[in-house]
């Protein structure tokens, strides 16, 4: 028997997202980033396209995070409370491709910070960097309407990306991208038919899918990550395979979630065979992003500078594939 | 190609004498078919059956094994996606040794890369191979460094050696432990030879899948089977997909030529762009990963994203639901409560260890799911955790009449307060890492 490469014939199609806009566009951004538009599994270039690589984001925030990792408070030390100065940092000597702007102060118990203030900051970083940005905000949710509500309001026209929307909380700010112009992301505990409802919730009031982006959420390395590498792989195999509500591009928060976890913040000496802690941040964060990068992932919002460069380094290595040819 | 029940019958002696256990040969075929069976369990199988359908009923990736005692497996796989069933035969990692290094450093080597056992989730993780590099004209180096791995440490090997000469004898030394044999270059009858004399297993090096096909031929004509294929691609984009199109075409052609374990000599360029490629290939098929460094904390990652991928995703790993005491508890002790996911009950243990204080610790059952999901499940609330603390007995075996839960479900306390007369509910703090300063900081009993 002669080989013959076994081939899949995809019917459906990545949605292609556009991020940004710029001044001809109604914004102020230098220029857009599409993302999306891939008509086979990721990295599959024997039998499909992949117009839009995948991108790394960079996190900046309000209100620098109580446990925010030593080793990535090192990297950061003197603009960690500035977002602007540091969302500059990610761009200019990190090499991000944008910036996520994370609003978790802005929640009733992690500070409080007022809508007002948020759009301060927001509108600082807008200025200090010339990328599209991501603004991340958080479950609670009557303060976090109060908030994106604001935001998209003062960021008419940029076309930012909200991040995010769950099925319990979308309309009021599903309601303010479309008034504004802004995308968004809809957010779903680890679930195809979850994802897939939101979407159809959202199409029903009107919201285009060319402006969606799914979290399929996740997480880190070791707390739950295998949930989400499957649950990925099933929504971008459903997705193209022509379901249309499962099309969208994917967006994951490794940088958020590794943070968050043991392995981030236990010192070497209390438990040596994990190696050293700056280390072993950087390694958690990779595994984390890589494998979900395989699954299907087309935004990754990172946190470690080694992180960044790796990941990004690799997706440019893997997208030289097609080109070689 | 699979055979179908009536296609296998016709192979059949068709005498019905049910010495395979089942009363007729039509039964066994039905049975052999659905691979519920095995040829060999009908005595009366002509050559001709056998060689037709042992052929069809090998496993479409071919379980290869390397080492002694604690041999590692690999291949045998039948999904390409962890969704669609399970992955059984996790990636096997392996250090490389090089023999131009001292041998005495390379002994001390040798040991602590024998005794790095991490814990996680109470499996136990280790490295499972070691490769063995020639790099130097010296032969002894090479028998040396053999010898060395033998003698200090139970993993498989795997030898590169350019000299077959020098291999020869290194083989001599590990051949009782299914050594596996790494080729430079294309496949000849001589490394067949030499593979079967040795009980080795045979790593193929081609750089297409043109000659990678070639070669895994000559291998079947001369009737040897115990292959890996290192298929070396330009990128990880391209290698990625060349294990896709392998992996693929084994499983879903049942074609022959690629139906073995693949293999990675992993070269990035820092240690993280080496960890960004071992993730993916060890997502993505890799059966042995082969690491230039050992990083302990390059390698918690690994291990850790190894057992992720490698768990099966119908079952949760979890504990059995029961009272746990941690240290020496009196009827006295504190008692704290959580659920029977795996990684929550380690996580929560091992912190009130770190405390220093005895305790009960009460594991309820919500099917191996996380103190938030189970609570979002409807499955670690207020009732039943009060339901489960009165069928398991714990009134019955200690005095105090408090009780800590995890801080993220505070909001349980009162119906638990409510389902379980008597009780006062502390809330405890949201990450396990606060325990130990929580306990010091509140009076539990
Ligand atoms: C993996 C995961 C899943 C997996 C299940 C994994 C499992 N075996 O449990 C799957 C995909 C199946 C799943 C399903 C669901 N999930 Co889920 N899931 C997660 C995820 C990503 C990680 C959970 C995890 O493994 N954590 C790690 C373990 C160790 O954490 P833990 O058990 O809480 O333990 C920690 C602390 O609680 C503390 N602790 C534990 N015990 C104790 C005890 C004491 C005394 C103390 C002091 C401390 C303490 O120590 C630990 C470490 O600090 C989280 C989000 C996240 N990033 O955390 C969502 C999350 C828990 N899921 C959520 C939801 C809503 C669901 C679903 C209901 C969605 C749905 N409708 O399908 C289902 C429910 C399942 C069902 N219907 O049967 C929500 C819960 C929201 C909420 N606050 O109510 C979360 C928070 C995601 C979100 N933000 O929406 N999920
Ligand atoms: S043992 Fe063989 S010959 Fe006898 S019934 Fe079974 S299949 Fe038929």
């Amino acid at each position: 028997m002669a080989f013959e490469i076994p081939k899949d014939n995809n019917t459906g199609q990545v949605a292609s997202v556009r991020l940004g806009a710029t001044p001809d566009l109604g914004g102020t951004r230098s220029h857009t980033i599409t993302v999306g538009g891939s008509t086979a599994l990721p990295f599959h270039f024997f039998e499909g396209q992949f117009p839009s690589p995948p991108i790394v984001a960079m996190e900046v925030f309000d209100r620098i995070p109580p446990k925010f990792p030593q080793p990535l408070r090192n990297y950061f030390e003197n603009v960690l409370d500035k977002p602007g100065d540091m969302a500059k940092k990610c761009i200019d000597e990190y090499g991000a491709d944008l910036i996520s702007i994370r609003l978790e102060g802005t929640h009733p118990e992690k500070g409080d910070v007022s809508a007002e203030e948020a759009a301060e900051i927001v509108l600082d970083v807008l200025k200090s960097v010339s990328v599209p940005l991501i603004i991340s905000g958080h479950g609670h949710f009557e303060k976090n309407n109060t908030v994106l509500k604001k935001i998209c309001e003062i960021t008419a026209g940029e076309n930012c990306l909200f991040n995010f929307v769950e099925t319990d909380n979308y309309k009021t700010i599903a309601a303010a991208c479309i008034a504004y112009n802004h995308t968004l992301v809809a957010q779903s505990p680890i679930d195809v038919n979850l994802a897939k409802q939101l979407n159809i919730l959202l199409t029903d009031m009107d919201f285009p899918l060319e402006r969606i982006v799914m979290d399929p959420l996740t997480g880190a390395l070791g707390y739950g990550l295998e949930y989400t590498y499957s649950i990925m792989e099933r929504i971008r195999i459903d997705g193209l395979s022509g379901d249309k509500m499962l099309s969208s591009p994917m967006l994951v928060n490794p940088g958020y979630e590794t943070a968050k976890v043991k392995e981030a913040r236990t010192p070497k000496e209390d438990n040596p065979d994990w190696g050293e802690l700056p280390e072993r941040l950087a390694h958690w964060e990779i595994a984390t992003a890589m494998s979900l990068l395989i699954t299907g992932a087309d935004i990754l919002i990172l946190y470690h500078p080694e992180t960044v460069k790796a990941v990004k380094g690799k997706i440019n290595d893997m997208y030289q594939t097609p080109k070689d040819e | 190609m699979a055979l179908s029940g009536l296609d296998i019958f016709k192979l059949l002696p068709r005498t019905n004498c049910g010495d395979c256990g089942v009363p007729t040969c039509m039964a066994f075929a039905m049975k052999l078919a659905q691979k519920k069976a095995e040829l060999g369990e009908c005595p009366h199988a002509s050559d001709e059956a056998k060689d037709s359908l042992g052929a069809a009923s090998e496993p479409p990736i071919r379980l290869i094994k390397i080492g002694g005692a604690n041999a590692l497996e690999i291949g045998n796989e039948t999904v390409m996606f962890r969704h669609d069933k399970t992955f059984f035969h996790q990636t096997g990692i392996a250090i490389e040794l090089l023999t131009s290094e001292d041998i005495g450093d390379l002994k001390k080597k040798i040991e602590e890369i024998e005794n790095y056992r991490v814990e996680r989730v109470g499996e136990e993780l280790f490295i499972d191979l070691f490769f063995i590099r020639h790099n130097t004209d010296k032969k002894d180096n090479f028998l040396e460094t053999i010898h060395a791995a033998q003698n200090f440490s139970s993993k498989g090997l795997i030898l590169d050696c350019p000299s077959i000469e020098t291999l020869k004898k290194g083989l001599e030394i590990c051949k009782d432990n299914r050594p596996a044999i790494y080729l430079r270059e294309a496949a000849t009858n001589q490394d067949f030879e030499l593979a079967k004399t040795f009980n080795a297993s045979l790593i193929l090096f081609a750089d297409s899948l043109e000659s990678l096909e070639t070669q895994s031929e000559k291998a079947r004509e001369v009737g040897f089977s115990d292959l890996i294929l290192n298929l070396k691609s330009r990128n990880l984009g391209l290698q990625l997909q060349d294990n896709t199109i392998l992996r693929r075409s084994a499983l879903r052609n049942n074609f022959k030529p690629f139906g073995f374990p693949l293999f990675s000599y992993i070269r990035g360029a820092t240690v993280y762009e080496s960890l960004a490629e071992a993730s993916v290939l060890l997502c993505k098929y890799d059966s042995i990963i082969v690491l230039p460094e050992y990083s302990k904390a390059l390698l918690y990652a690994l291990f850790t994203l190894r057992q992720n991928i490698y768990t099966d995703p119908q079952k949760p790993i979890q504990v059995d639901p029961k009272i746990y005491p941690i240290g020496d508890p009196t009827p006295d002790s504190p008692v704290f409560v959580t659920t029977n996911f795996s990684l929550t009950y380690f996580m929560v243990s091992g912190e009130i260890e770190n405390s220093g204080i005895s305790s009960h610790l009460v594991i309820a059952d919500v099917e191996g799911q996380s103190v938030l999901t189970a609570w979002a499940a409807g499955k670690f609330v207020g009732e039943t955790v009060a339901k489960f603390i009165k069928d398991i007995g714990l009134e019955d075996l200690v005095k105090t009449r408090k009780i800590v839960i995890p801080g993220f479900v505070s909001q349980i306390s009162g119906d638990l307060e409510e389902s379980l007369p008597g009780w006062e509910v502390i809330v405890g703090p949201q990450e396990a890492s606060d325990i130990p300063s929580f306990v010091k900081n509140v009076q539990l009993t």
